[in-house]
């Protein structure tokens, strides 16, 4: 048994230690908001939250997240001002690639609330969309940093409310 | 306009307790798919039940184009309903669903739309007219004086109102109500840009994928393939891996070992431990180069069928002032979906019968089931298919091998479900690849640099010819064998492939010149090849908008005027390319921002794009400051989708002309993931991208790979103006 913390939860999984994060998420804890994109780290579908650091769960084996916090699309609640900036654009197309792009995109507002448009492109430049949604996501991304989330007197983690 | 409904609803026969009406012309004893009990169900789309549900059946398969929004509106337009009420599921298959033009359900081509507008008008107006006729009728008024808002109808004087959902009983006996469709001036959902039904579920990780599927007790299998291209397995030995953790099963099948386990995890390093050894098959010493020098010397040395022709090229070669020649040449590319393929089944035993439920994330679920029955001993009426929503398609889940391989699996284990799952080197190494082409181009100007002759020689391979094999599993009746059917559906590709159009698509050009030849040579190489967005567009409109603009620069003429000067002026290609043009200052760029020009008419829609460039002090490496779009396509049903295509058609566009390719050896593919198969990513996409669309009352055509074919002759067209650097060759690499 391996213990990490799920979106605030403790959480116990039998599993070989050498499962990715990605594994445990969609196949032991059945969490599939986390996609499976390349298995490689090379295209960030798979993108979580380890200790609040965007994260390719696909690279990450379950023994190095013990004790650590992971956190997942499914962590945002649904109304974080992320993903209705995502709805308010229509950023998705097929959609697959979002979760992952979501997560890096929390990742980095958490410590840069008001990222340029270069700090995003290279913020995200992990995440690949194939159906082209880069001009919506980068929109978006502006939109919510501009909210009063990341207002600067807000916790820099992004945690506030 | 006034039509009989009689004109479409043929049949009625009384299914699951609810009265249905036929709508097939063909088919009308199928029952509708997802059929509820009691539902008012007027046509194979819709049904409105009586505790208030309105259940839209989507035939044409969602994978990002938007159709999920799109079909719906075009129906609640008629219908007057709000497509916000609906509930959207992917249809069944049904007669009723399937392509006139093909007899299949096939998502593709971008015709979802252009296909399915006058239907789906018609059935949403026809019930409109049953249910105000319910209304009328309990209202004892002249149904010609109520109205409807929204889903309620509305009596004569404005007093008295019905929802649809309290008339969707009484509705059932007015079958025969003829129905007037609305003008285009009073659509209140055409045209609007609505939010998508499926961006909060995908923004949240709640929309479900293929691979999202989760059943009871359910398993994960991955195959191991063979490499090589026609290969096949020459030993293999389970021992190794029979007792690793969570291993259900190993399994041979058509394409190769299938592994199943308790999660992929341990199915797929189990695969990477599989002793296993391949006969490499009669193309193990296939690669690239051959490839390209056998399309050369076919170019070289054979006569090619003639596509189109207009006056006589020939006679006009030894008078011209001056002649051009170029030869161009469009590598192998992947299609790389993001959600690698996958499928899922459970084969259930029962009296001795054999039945099996699917869920695959296909473009086509009519071939998919026609695949795994031809892959199992099931006959199609015993597969249930639902198709779930997809991570991209872009042509390559049309091709349902993946299908097949999971009922395979399935059929070995009868009462366990099991999830076929590809990894990411399984999808770049098996797809059906955007062929190669190989172009020999020649011109003639006249002294006054008019534009009297032009003659394209193409190499391509067939794509009727591949899907011919599926095609033919799919038409033939059940009681077809599948060998004979696999051997049919080849020969019948051989015939077909003589006449197969669809690599020449976008070569017959429309400048007006006196003499023109365009003639294909048809090459097989024998690696999988298939539709991938836009098609035989994707590769001639980058040589014919490139070699037009060599044309334009050889006679000292501006590259806009000079094709404006072969187009009618009342064209649908004039009205974009100038409209393009003018969007993007065509001709009064700023200093060290250079501009290329590319027009097209994919699918019958039409396409200009302008693209501006700055290259770097390195003089290799460039800036895309700017593509502009202008598009034609017909009454546009919603303005953000249409939006949302072009800037992902021109970013998938663009992937395609500045990464690298595909590559063989040995008969098989190099490249196996996104690290030597790069696409464009955040940091590269173009700094602006502005979208114009002409406003058009002619009945819509398609928008899923209609910002595709033109980027890559505008950007090569900009590279040239920028650098004087001709790239007839993709990727477009500057010296
Ligand atoms: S699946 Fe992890 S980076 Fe692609
Ligand atoms: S929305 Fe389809 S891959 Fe990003």
């Amino acid at each position: 048994m391996t213990s990490f913390i799920l979106n605030g939860e403790n959480i116990s999984v039998d599993a070989e230690p050498d499962t990715p994060i990605l594994w445990v998420l969609r196949d032991h804890l059945n969490k599939t908001g986390t996609k499976f994109g390349c298995g490689a780290g090379l295209c960030g579908a798979c993108t979580v939250l380890l200790d609040g650091q965007a994260t390719r769960s696909c690279l990450l084996p379950l023994a190095t997240a013990a004790g650590k916090r992971i956190d997942t699309i499914e962590g945002l609640g649904g109304d974080h001002v992320v993903q209705q900036a995502w709805v308010e654009n229509n950023v998705p197309q097929c959609g697959y690639c979002q979760s992952g792009q979501i997560m890096s995109t929390v990742a980095l507002l958490a410590t840069n609330p008001s990222p340029s448009e270069d700090e995003i492109k290279t913020a995200l430049a992990g995440n690949i969309c194939r159906c082209g949604t880069y001009p919506r996501i980068l929109k978006a991304v502006k939109q919510a940093a501009s909210s009063s989330f990341y207002d600067a007197s807000q916790s820099p983690d992004g945690s506030a409310s | 306009m006034a039509f009989s409904r009689r004109k479409f609803l043929l049949g009625t026969g009384v299914i699951g307790g609810g009265l249905v009406l036929g709508l097939s012309l063909r088919d009308n004893s199928v029952p509708y798919p997802a059929a509820i009990e009691g539902s008012f169900n007027p046509n194979a789309w819709l049904q409105i039940t009586e505790d208030g549900q309105f259940v839209f059946q989507l035939h044409k398969t969602e994978m990002g184009q938007g159709v999920i929004g799109s079909l719906p509106a075009i129906l609640c337009e008629e219908l007057d309903l709000d497509p916000q009420r609906l509930t959207i599921q992917h249809a069944g298959i049904h007669p009723d669903f399937a392509d006139p033009s093909t007899g299949g359900q096939m998502t593709g081509g971008s015709t979802s739309v252009k296909a399915s507008y006058d239907i789906l008008r018609d059935v949403g107006a026809a019930a409109r007219a049953m249910l105000i006729a319910a209304a009328a009728n309990r209202w004892q008024q002249n149904a010609d004086d109520c109205t409807t808002d929204n889903g309620v109808v509305i009596d004569a004087n404005g007093t008295q109102r019905l929802s649809y959902t309290e008339l969707a009983n009484d509705a059932k006996s007015y079958l025969d109500t003829p129905y007037v469709l609305k003008a285009a001036k009073d659509f209140r959902y055409i045209g609007k840009a609505e939010t998508r039904p499926d961006a909060l579920q995908k923004s949240t990780g709640t929309a479900q994928f293929g691979v999202d599927i989760d059943l009871p007790n359910l398993k994960t299998a991955v195959v191991v393939r063979c490499p090589h291209f026609g290969g096949t397995i020459a030993s293999w030995d389970a021992s190794s891996i029979d007792s690793l953790p969570g291993i259900i099963a190993v399994k041979e099948i058509h394409s190769g070992i299938a592994i199943v386990a308790d999660t992929y995890w341990q199915a797929r390093k189990a695969a990477g431990q599989l002793v296993i050894s391949w006969d490499k098959g009669p193309m193990a010493d296939m690669d690239s180069a051959k490839i390209k020098q056998q399309q050369r010397d076919l170019i070289a040395n054979e006569k090619p069928r003639v596509m189109m022709e207009e006056g006589d090229t020939s006679a006009v070669w030894d008078s011209a002032a001056t002649i051009i020649e170029a030869d161009y040449s469009v590598p192998f590319t992947h299609h790389s979906p993001m959600e690698p393929q996958n499928a899922t089944a459970i084969a259930t035993e029962r009296d001795g019968e054999m039945t099996m439920e699917m869920w695959i994330p296909s473009q086509s679920p009519d071939l998919s089931r026609a695949v795994a029955a031809h892959f199992t001993s099931l006959t199609a009426p015993q597969i249930t298919v639902h198709t779930t929503l997809m991570g991209g398609g872009f042509g390559r889940r049309g091709y349902p091998d993946f299908a097949g391989e999971a009922a395979a699996i399935a059929e070995q284990l009868p009462s366990v479900a099991v999830k076929l799952l590809w990894s990411r080197e399984d999808d770049m190494q098996h797809d059906y690849y955007r062929a190669s082409s190989e172009h020999r181009l020649k011109a003639a100007l006249d002294e006054d640099g008019q534009l009297i002759a032009w003659d394209h020689t193409l190499v391509a391979s067939s794509i009727i010819k591949t899907m011919a094999v599926f095609m033919a599993a799919n038409l033939l009746p059940d009681w077809v064998p599948a060998s004979v059917a696999e051997s049919m559906g080849k020969s019948a590709g051989g015939l077909i492939a003589n006449y197969d159009p669809i690599p020449c698509e976008g070569a017959k050009i429309p400048y007006q010149a006196p003499n023109i030849t365009v003639g294909h040579l048809e090459y097989d190489s024998g690696v999988p090849t298939g539709f991938w967005r836009s098609v035989g567009f994707s590769y001639n409109i980058f040589v014919v908008e490139s070699f037009i603009d060599e044309l334009a620069h050889k006679a000292s003429a501006d590259p806009l005027a000079f094709r404006q000067r072969y187009l009618d002026k009342d064209s649908q290609w004039r009205s974009v390319l100038d409209l393009a043009a003018e969007k993007a200052n065509w001709g009064q760029s700023q200093p060290g921002i250079f501009q290329g020009i590319a027009v097209s008419e994919p699918f019958s829609s039409f396409c200009a794009m302008v693209v501006d460039v700055s290259i770097d002090p390195d003089g290799k490496n460039y800036t895309i400051e700017k593509v502009v779009a202008a598009v034609d396509c017909g009454i546009v049903i919603d303005p953000d989708v249409i939006e949302a295509q072009m800037e992902g058609g021109i970013i998938y566009a663009l992937s395609a002309a500045v990464k690298a390719p595909v590559s063989f050896k040995d008969g098989a593919t190099v490249e196996s993931n996104f690290h030597d198969l790069p696409v464009i990513r955040m940091n590269e996409i173009p700094k602006r991208i502005e979208v114009y669309t002409i406003k058009s009352d002619n009945s819509p055509t398609g928008i899923g790979e209609i910002g595709v074919p033109a980027l890559a002759p505008a950007l090569a067209n900009a590279l040239f103006a920028a650098t004087g650097q001709r790239l007839r060759d993709l990727p477009l690499r500057l010296t």
